[in-house]
């Protein structure tokens, strides 16, 4: 594989998993105390994806998002200014973790509804197809939005409509506290692909070589007008349904398969043989964690948003007192 | 003086609107030529103008179409979503609740969504529970939506530019009888602002305040007061959210009585928030209690007799405006 785009995708998915970390301990200390869905495990997959895609490409993603932000270059210190609900924030706070949008990187809509962002990733692909701009839209979700009536109402119009657009389905095997069995009857998601005519692609996406390879694949067929990807990349996620809650109802085996297959590990063993040096790669993660630092240095000295926000951006214009029954 | 029909006033707006902007475009069930321009024709005659591309055919699939047209709107595109029937907004509500009133203001302002979602409703054709409701209500309760009901075919056109050129959703109502009403032409690139209210007729002895279809009854109804010696004014909404309150108070600050009237269920419906604001901004002005006229609390009959007594009526609100005028005299 090459050197650099290996390089690439290492540093995407260490900037995310070196957050991940830094959210869950700052959340942890009693300093920031919000929602917080953790990426563990989900890492390398997005990393892959958008390593695949242009900075313009529009990204939907859900409430578990954040490494899907980040790896699509959503500024650390918007991002994290935005969680702790900051003025500086993406959002000026009005968001939170659940609803990042930042429309320089991308990243247009992030859900707190499961399977919503399908039909919407349909609109955004639908203007580039008329305006012939060249854009492709990726849209993320779990394996548990699959079974939501908006994710086949979008697969049948994506496909009709033969739209530049990748579902991209991060499979980790859990739809909040459902295992994949107990919630699906078919043996993966890639297969609900033919029901629409669609072209599918199910890869390991704990194997940086094949999860790469499979997002330029589906990049490619997206963007050169052949219609829609449904890409299902395996991978697990690690913790909780969010940060802090129990998953004492993940059995002993899943556990101990998540762990030998954690993509952290795997992805510095594969950067190891392509002759990166141990010190090479934890100055990069010192890096990484002094950009982290940084960030939550900015976000946490940055003032709260006004209450006069609850006027702003209702409508286009101003709400004032009397019209809107306020 | 020509006329048009509230059929040809949309249309037309439609097609100044695409003429103007690539980026307005329509998705609805059956809009296309190929079949026939939709159920109402509203569409019809555009495909061939625009194409496909711009006037796409859907398949049944709400949440799809209302996504679509979410995320098109995004990236500044102003679609307009067909969505056949007013009660299957309720296959949709997602999209239209979670995402197009709120993705403005969640973003902080990143974003906005100006969409038009035009779907059609009405009383008193015999199509039943699920194919008559006037749901404006809901909608009028979330922050970040517009509503827009026309009663005539001018208003019709002129209301449907304004809708398309706003940055924000608006939710168009069309009543399923209204679609033959005839106006005087009001001429190309008609508009009518969204937010300001019509006195359609003077009056001074009690205000009916209401939109939609029920402005044709109101007429009636003023007409016949006048042979008692009764003068109404009647205010059409026109835009239902966010009222016109000026217009509203003024009109009964000078009557001192004020009946609202809808198609709608009459208990939690917007008269009941209309009836609010007169009451806290016009309290120790008021000659009479404000009264709430509406549909009754079923789910709307098919039988016609049935749907006649269930609809508010012309000699309810006749009785309604006398027992009004009773007060302070």
């Amino acid at each position: 594989m090459d050197r650099d785009k290996l390089l690439d995708i290492y540093t995407r998915t260490m900037r995310i998993a070196r957050f991940d970390e830094q959210m869950r301990s700052v959340i942890m200390s009693g300093k920031l105390a919000t929602l917080y869905y953790t990426v563990r495990g989900q890492e390398l997959v997005t990393a892959a994806m958008m390593a695949a895609a242009n900075k313009d490409d529009y990204l939907v993603t859900t409430y578990r998002g954040q490494h899907d932000q980040i790896a699509k270059g959503v500024p650390l210190d918007l991002l994290i200014a935005e969680i702790a609900g900051r003025e500086t924030g993406t959002c000026k706070g009005k968001g939170g973790s659940m609803h990042i949008t930042h429309p320089a990187t991308g990243v247009m809509v992030t859900t707190g509804v499961v399977g919503s962002g399908l039909p919407i990733a349909n609109g955004l692909a639908l203007a580039s197809q008329n305006r012939k701009d060249g854009k492709i839209t990726i849209c993320c979700f779990g394996d548990g939005a699959t079974n939501i009536g908006a994710f086949h109402e979008s697969m049948n119009m994506a496909q009709l409509y033969g739209l530049p657009v990748i579902f991209f389905c991060q499979n980790n095997r859990y739809g909040e506290h459902t295992a994949f069995a107990d919630h699906t009857k078919v043996e993966n998601i890639a297969l609900r692909a033919a029901a629409y005519n669609m072209k599918a692609i199910h890869v390991d996406g704990n194997d940086t070589e094949a999860m790469y390879a499979a997002a330029v694949e589906a990049v490619e067929h997206a963007r050169s007008g052949k219609g829609p990807v449904l890409l299902e990349a395996m991978c697990y996620r690690m913790m909780g349904h969010f940060f802090g809650a129990d998953f004492s109802y993940m059995p002993p085996d899943h556990l101990a398969e998540m762990a030998a297959e954690d993509p952290l590990p795997k992805l510095r063993k594969l950067m190891l043989d392509h002759q990166f040096s141990e010190e090479e790669l934890d100055g990069m993660v010192a890096t990484l964690d002094k950009e982290i630092e940084d960030a939550m240095t900015f976000a946490f000295e940055s003032p709260f948003p006004s209450a006069a926000e609850l006027t702003v951006d209702v409508f286009e214009e101003k709400i004032v007192e009397g019209r809107y029954g306020a | 003086m020509s006329k048009i029909t509230m059929g040809q006033g949309l249309n037309r707006a439609i097609d100044e609107a695409m003429a103007e902007d690539e980026g307005v475009i329509l998705l609805g069930e059956d809009v296309a030529a190929k079949q026939g321009g939709g159920v109402f024709k509203i569409s019809a005659g555009l495909t061939e103008k625009y194409g496909e591309h711009r006037i796409r055919a859907t398949p049944i699939s709400e949440q799809a179409i209302m996504g679509a047209c979410v995320g098109a709107a995004l990236t500044g595109f102003r679609p307009i979503a067909e969505i056949m029937l007013m009660n299957f907004v309720t296959v949709c509500m997602d999209q239209i609740v979670n995402h197009a009133a709120k993705l403005r203001f969640m973003s902080g302002g990143q974003t906005n969504v100006p969409l038009v979602i035009r779907t059609t409703t009405g009383v008193g054709v015999g199509f039943g529970g699920q194919h008559s409701d006037m749901l404006e209500a809901w909608f009028a309760h979330v922050p970040g939506l517009k509503i827009v009901t026309p009663s005539n075919a001018a208003d019709a056109q002129g209301l449907m530019r304004a809708a398309i050129a706003c940055n924000d959703p608006v939710i168009f109502i069309e009543n399923i009888l209204c679609y033959g009403l005839q106006s005087d032409d009001p001429g190309a690139n008609h508009v009518v602002p969204l937010g300001k209210a019509a006195v359609t007729q003077e009056g001074r002895d009690v205000s009916i305040i209401t939109y939609g279809r029920t402005v044709l009854d109101a007429l009636e109804v003023a007409g016949q007061l006048k042979d008692e010696g009764i003068s109404a004014e009647v205010i059409d909404l026109r835009t239902i959210a966010p009222f016109d309150e000026e217009a509203v108070l003024a009109s009964v600050k000078k009557t001192g009585r004020a009946i609202v009237l809808h198609e709608a269920v009459k208990a939690f419906g917007t008269g009941a928030e209309i009836s609010a604001r007169i009451n806290e901004k016009l309290f120790g002005q008021l000659k009479a209690p404000v009264v709430r006229i509406g549909g009754a609390f079923s789910a709307v009959p098919m039988a016609n007799v049935l749907e006649q007594a269930w609809i508010p009526n012309k000699d309810e609100i006749k009785e309604a405006a006398r027992a009004a005028v009773k007060w302070g005299n």
